[in-house]
């Protein structure tokens, strides 16, 4: 399937490469560097490309390309997810996915790699048993292995690989126990110019911190789950008794893991908790427009909105702009015309505002579309939906553990038509 | 370099493994470092795993450049291959059979067929990898390899299952046959499947199916032209058809089969898993099926820009044909202004395809805002799609021309220039009332610049010079001016609008079309001059040009058809969906046709699996799982009950964890008969029927309390012998009342048993004080088969629909036997 992969880093720089059948030369990448310079922005490199020998398909995550080389049929999908997840592994054993962290561990890089595909097939892509056959790098642990040159490879089958539950190692032993559950809900909307909601709806997912020795059997309920409309969940949870019970039943992996991602029906009306006053107008035959922008808080549980940014894409004519902010400070790049504004925390007794001159390119014609604004807010202690999590039991082992729900709502995206 | 060689030939492992590290650091890079070979491969032995593994690396990285050398560490891969630990066996031969060294493909091919037997599924697995590298390596394997596929694809490891799949699909695609037997198995084993597994086992038995089963489709000529009034169908037209399919038409219980253990990994976090069965149920499933989708594909689009990208390609595909799937979700494809253009585009595809006379206007308003966006190429697609709304929906098309010629005024070129070729368009799918229209065209060619856009304006001019006879002359005397500079899109239309008017009104343009064709008779370009000469030929009539130029105006001015606009997506539903042909809208190399459905469905009967068969299989993972642990704990919801007591009877534990093996207990429930052969089968040795050795404590839950208002009932299997006659399995029910209040006149009601089951029923329960519990005995007969009993459960005031089913273990009587009628019965 996946033939070879390519790591390219923004300056155009191949500097991994990683072949699982015979090797395919580096000039394939050509096609895709040509393919980037035709679309201009990152965003809009086509993740397939079609070449005369091969296919391309890439991802493009935290600055760096993904390409990998295909030579036959295959889903897209399928090489699109296994390069996330490639990327995914990086993040969870470097604590970032950079190019960097990759230089600086291509040994481990190599060895993941090695693992996680075999002639081209995913064979591992679980992060509890590739935890087991390679270890991740700690500082304690590189200086330890240079003096005993012991090594990061584990000698012994992960259990997992061979169980049923492939998902989780085995002999986990903590002496606290904790279970955290962090129910994480953005809102998607789109607010016209006058203020009223085109589109909205909550995107949720239950992020999940087990710490939990043996071999816990978890199942965790909501006080309303008739509230998740669409849910996917992951692999270690038993989908017959979500169908048949409506409670997440499962033997959780270790450490941290996405439990669940749902959808909240669109029966339920989405409650807007911000709103937002603007004015922006551009005059005709003078270069200069006007800008002025209030976010306020909606009625919302009483809940204070609070990490606040603002960002708008101005149009191309606009050469800088002269705002005060009575609240948070704003920025203006000049070269890609965007306009930031972190507001933090709104108290409803005094708005923020953001009000100035905006100078336009002279002679340049006035913008046709006034700029949407994206706007991201954060409220603590609050789902959105209304979802509540009843309670959550464990079976199977005999300890008590420490158990913890924290509830979060965010902006997803979170869009406002002037 | 040879600073590295010393370090690989030093006594000190921590040398040696930080030369090693470098290197792979040099492959990492695309570096050579062909020249150490040598030197590293003599480390192939080495006791310390790392450097072990980090040798393998660079073994499989250059073997195939140096063929004579790599020779050299094959015996130690070879040893490996008999080591006791399976993870050294596994990495061993994944390390071999990537040595691309045509050499040693009899090794190779030996090490796989003893591979595909090991006891360790991981092993097998990995056996499963070497075939493809193998047939990569040599194709002239196939036979030989075939061989090792079948007997892989009788596995009944989930881990093996995707990996033979794959195998089978890279070998021998087209060995359908290889699958009969294993269609069911394989159906039931999926959930439990790895998720990259579950993707190659889904596309293959879509494929499997479509050669297998009939369609349930209704009007097959209809569905595969997908002509234009099935857009128009609506709902009820299309359930009235399906009702009537209904009549007609059983589905194969194995096709059922599949669309029913596909369903639940729809809620798979991969996106991959979930576009599979989308596309599954796209292909296979009855139309009034597929709908359920459409959901979880809309989920995918909340997810990163390359899964949005393929999952709306995909929707884009769909919409065209069934608007109704996706129209529910029409909002959630409004465009953002943050999304990237590709995406953007692709929302906009969908929008116009799910447009209808209901949300038009809604429609419409939102591509105004779109078309305002500072994006300008998605500003003009916009207008393209407002186009295609227009010529659909007849209803909107005013409205749709009015606002395009707003747009003509537009400051931007682009979007000016795309109106203009919109325009044109719509106007000769209209031509009722363009005269207005066309002169204010005709004056926005001053100053537009775009060669498409001035070619639409010139070619509309000449298309209808006669309704606008005095300004046609007059843009010929421009443009002719301005013909050399022209671009070659621009000057064919001058030549064209030249000839049109040569025809109709030769008095005042016959000097300027002449002095146009000597212009382009003289052209750079070869399709101007040959164009030129062909309508001089063609207006202008002397000796040679014969009888065609008497048909010159009827040549030029005959009515042309409208064009059709359609979408982009319309022709791409030949491809399977979710395939990489599909997204390219081109065949790739190795892409699997999917095939017509049969008019008659072959012989179902290929897929049923010989119970003697079977009972041969038990045997033989009887004797592996003593050999080995018994790992295979699956993880599904129906085996977990019998998880408890599986640990304590030993002779028990063989059996069921036998039974765990949801692939075998599906085959018991066909075939039912299997059970009362073991049962006479003990009969006759005389054993004896025994008292339990141990009976299980899980109790299963019957009603809760929530559903049963206040009333809750469990039942467990007590391993008695039947009080109700030696048929009936007993079962023991506790009901209990969580109310405040008491309940009165608990009883059973309206059983609905499958023919042949019987069941005796407990008596009545007078009363039930609150926080009260009470156990009674009841006898089920469930006939040896594990199908349910449904029957109600009644109380004075209400009654709630309850059942039962048993685990199989439950159906067997316990009997004590000696080791040695165990063996000589050999079950």
């Amino acid at each position: 399937m996946i033939h070879s992969l390519f790591l390219i880093n923004c300056s155009g720089d191949i500097f991994l490469e990683k072949h699982w059948k015979s090797v395919v030369s580096q000039s394939v990448c050509d096609y895709f560097f040509e393919a980037q310079e035709k679309a201009i922005d990152v965003e809009n490199v086509p993740p397939v490309i079609s070449t005369p020998h091969h296919y391309l398909i890439s991802i493009y995550r935290d600055k760096i390309f993904f390409v990998s080389v295909i030579q036959t049929e295959v889903p897209p999908l399928f090489v699109i997810e296994f390069l996330h997840r490639v990327a995914d592994t990086f993040q969870d054993y470097f604590g970032e996915c950079s190019e960097t962290a990759i230089k600086d561990n291509v040994v481990i890089v190599y060895e993941l790699l090695e693992e996680m595909l075999d002639n081209g097939f995913p064979l591992a892509t679980e992060s509890n048993i590739l935890k087991e056959l390679i270890k991740p790098p700690t500082i304690l642990r590189s200086v330890v292995n240079s003096i005993t040159g012991s090594s990061n490879v584990g000698d012994t089958l992960p259990t997992g690989q061979l169980s049923n539950i492939p998902w989780r190692r085995a002999g986990v032993k903590y002496t606290n126990n904790e279970a955290y559950f962090d129910v994480i809900e953005e809102i998607d909307a789109i607010i016209d110019k006058s203020g009223s909601t085109v589109f909205a709806e909550i995107q949720g997912v239950i992020d999940s911190c087990i710490k939990l020795s043996g071999m816990p059997d978890l199942s965790l309920s909501f006080m309303n789950p008739r509230l998740l409309d669409d849910v996917s969940f992951h692999p270690c949870i038993r989908f017959k008794r979500w169908e048949s019970e409506r409670v997440l039943s499962f033997i959780p992996p270790d450490g941290n893991f996405r439990l669940i991602s749902y959808r909240v029906s669109s029966q339920n009306l989405v409650a807007i908790p911000v709103y937002v006053k603007h004015m922006i107008s551009f005059k005709e035959n003078s270069s200069s427009g006007r800008f002025d922008v209030t976010i306020g808080p909606k009625q919302n549980m009483g809940k204070t909105v609070e990490g606040v940014v603002m960002t708008v894409h101005m149009p191309k004519a606009v050469l800088n702009m002269n705002l005060t902010a009575t609240q948070g400070s704003y920025t203006f790049d000049p070269v890609i015309k965007v306009l930031t504004w972190d507001v933090g925390k709104i108290t409803p007794q005094k708005l923020p505002n953001l009000k100035g001159i905006v100078n336009l390119q002279s002679g340049a014609p006035k913008p046709e579309e006034n700029p949407s604004l994206n706007i991201q807010f954060k409220i603590q202690q609050l789902a959105i939906s209304g979802l509540k999590v009843n309670r959550l039991d464990m079976y199977g082992e005999k300890y008590k553990p420490f158990k913890g729900v924290k509830y979060i709502t965010k902006a997803g995206k979170f869009q406002v038509r002037t | 370099d040879i600073y590295l060689k010393q370090m690989l030939e030093s006594s000190k492992d921590s040398a040696k493994l930080d030369a090693m590290k470098r290197i792979v650091g040099m492959i990492a890079k695309g570096k050579n470092a062909s020249e150490l070979f040598p030197a590293v491969v003599k480390n192939v032995a080495s006791k310390n795993i790392e450097i072990k593994k980090l040798v393998y690396v660079y073994l499989m990285r250059y073997a195939e450049e140096q063929q004579d050398l790599a020779l050299l560490s094959i015996s130690t891969f070879q040893r490996a291959l008999k080591d006791p630990n399976q993870l050294i066996r596994a990495s061993a031969l994944r390390v071999l059979s990537s040595i691309r060294v045509p050499i040693i493909v009899p090794i190779m091919m030996l090490a796989i067929k003893e591979a595909s037997s090991d006891l360790s599924p991981y092993v097998r697995k990995n056996a499963a990898h070497a075939i493809q590298k193998l047939y990569s390596l040599d194709p002239e394997q196939k036979e030989m390899l075939i061989e090792v596929i079948e007997k892989l694809l009788k596995d009944k490891s989930t881990l093996v299952a995707g990996s033979v799949v794959m195998a089978f699909e890279e070998v021998c695609p087209d060995r359908i046959d290889l699958i009969h037997k294993n269609y069911r198995k394989l159906c039931n084993l999926l959930v439990d499947v790895e998720e990259w597994g579950q993707v190659v086992i889904i596309h293959m038995l879509t494929r499997y199916a479509r050669t297998q089963f009939v369609s349930p489709w209704k009007d097959d000529e209809v569905v595969e032209e997908y002509s234009e009034n099935n857009f128009y169908e609506s709902d009820e037209e299309q359930k009235e058809k399906d009702q009537k399919v209904k009549n007609t038409y059983t589905m194969d219980p194995d096709h059922r089969l599949l669309l029913r253990n596909t369903k639940p990994l729809l809620q798979s976090r991969n996106a991959a898993v979930v576009m599979a069965v989308a596309q599954l149920y796209w292909h296979l499933a009855p139309k009034s099926e597929a709908g359920i989708v459409s959901k979880s594909l809309v989920r995918l689009l909340h997810s990163n820009r390359e899964v949005q990208y393929i999952v709306l390609q995909n929707i884009a595909t769909m919409s065209i044909q069934r608007k109704g799937m996706f129209e529910p979700y029409l909002k959630s494809f409004y465009v953002r202004s943050t999304d990237p253009t590709m995406i953007k585009t692709l929302k906009l595809e969908i929008l116009t395809n799910l447009a209808n006379e209901a949300n038009i206007s809604t429609l419409l308003r939102e591509f105004q805002t779109y078309v305002r966006s500072q994006d300008k190429q998605f500003a003009a697609a916009t207008i393209q799609a407002i186009g295609r709304c227009a010529t659909n929906i007849t209803e909107v098309t005013d409205t749709c021309l009015n606002g395009l010629v707003c747009l003509l005024s537009n400051r931007d070129e682009i979007v000016v220039a795309e109106s203009v070729v919109v325009i044109k368009k719509l106007l000769q799918t209209q031509p009722a009332h363009h005269g207005e229209i066309i002169k204010h065209m005709a004056k926005l060619l001053d100053n537009i610049t775009v060669p498409v856009a001035r070619a639409s304006i010139l070619w509309l001019i000449g298309e209808y010079c006669e309704r606008v006879p005095k300004i046609a002359p007059d843009v010929l005397r421009k443009t002719a001016k301005t013909f050399t500079n022209e671009d070659d899109l621009v000057k064919l239309q001058i030549l064209n609008l030249g000839a049109k008017l040569y025809l109709t009104n030769s008095k005042q343009t016959k000097l300027l079309t002449q002095y146009v064709l000597n212009l382009g008779k003289y052209d750079q370009s070869y399709d101007i001059r040959d164009r030129t000469r062909f309508i001089r030929q063609l207006i202008v009539p002397n000796e040679k040009s014969g009888a065609l130029s008497k048909y010159a105006k009827k040549i030029f001015l005959a009515q042309k058809p409208a064009p059709l606009l359609e979408s982009p997506f319309k022709d791409r539903d030949h491809f399977q969906l979710g395939t990489l042909s599909h997204t390219l809208n081109s065949r790739a190399t190795g892409y699997l046709e999917l095939s017509d459905w049969p008019k008659v469905a072959p012989d179902p009967s290929v897929r049923n699996v010989d119970v003697a068969e079977l009972a041969k299989e038990w045997t033989g993972i009887l004797g592996k799982t003593k050999k080995e642990k018994p790992t295979e704990k699956f993880y599904s919801e129906s085996e977990e009950d019998e998880d408890e007591s599986s640990s304590t009877s030993a002779s028990g534990r063989c059996l069921e964890s036998n039974l765990h093996l949801p692939c075998l207990k599906n085959s018991i429930f066909r075939t039912g008969h299997y059970l009362k052969r073991i049962r006479k089968k003990f009969k006759k040795s005389q054993s004896y029927v025994a008292a339990p050795v141990s009976v299980p404590t899980k109790t299963h839950e019957l009603l809760h309390r929530m559903s049963g208002k206040g009333l809750a009932a469990h039942y467990h299997f007590s391993r008695q012998p039947g009080i109700f006659g030696d048929r009936m399995v007993s079962v023991q029910l506790t009901v209990t009342n969580t109310t405040d209040q008491k309940i009165e006149n608990i009883h059973i009601k309206e059983k609905k048993l499958p023919p042949g089951m019987r069941m005796h029923e407990f008596n009545p329960i007078e009363c039930l004080e609150p926080a009260g519990s009470i156990t009674v005995s009841m006898g089920i007969d469930f006939c040896d088969s594990a199908q349910m009993a449904s029957f109600q459960l009644c109380t004075k005031d209400d009654y709630f629909n309850v059942n039962i089913q048993p685990p199989v273990g439950e159906l067997l009587l316990p009997v004590t036997m000696s080791e040695k009628d165990f063996k000589k019965d050999g079950i």
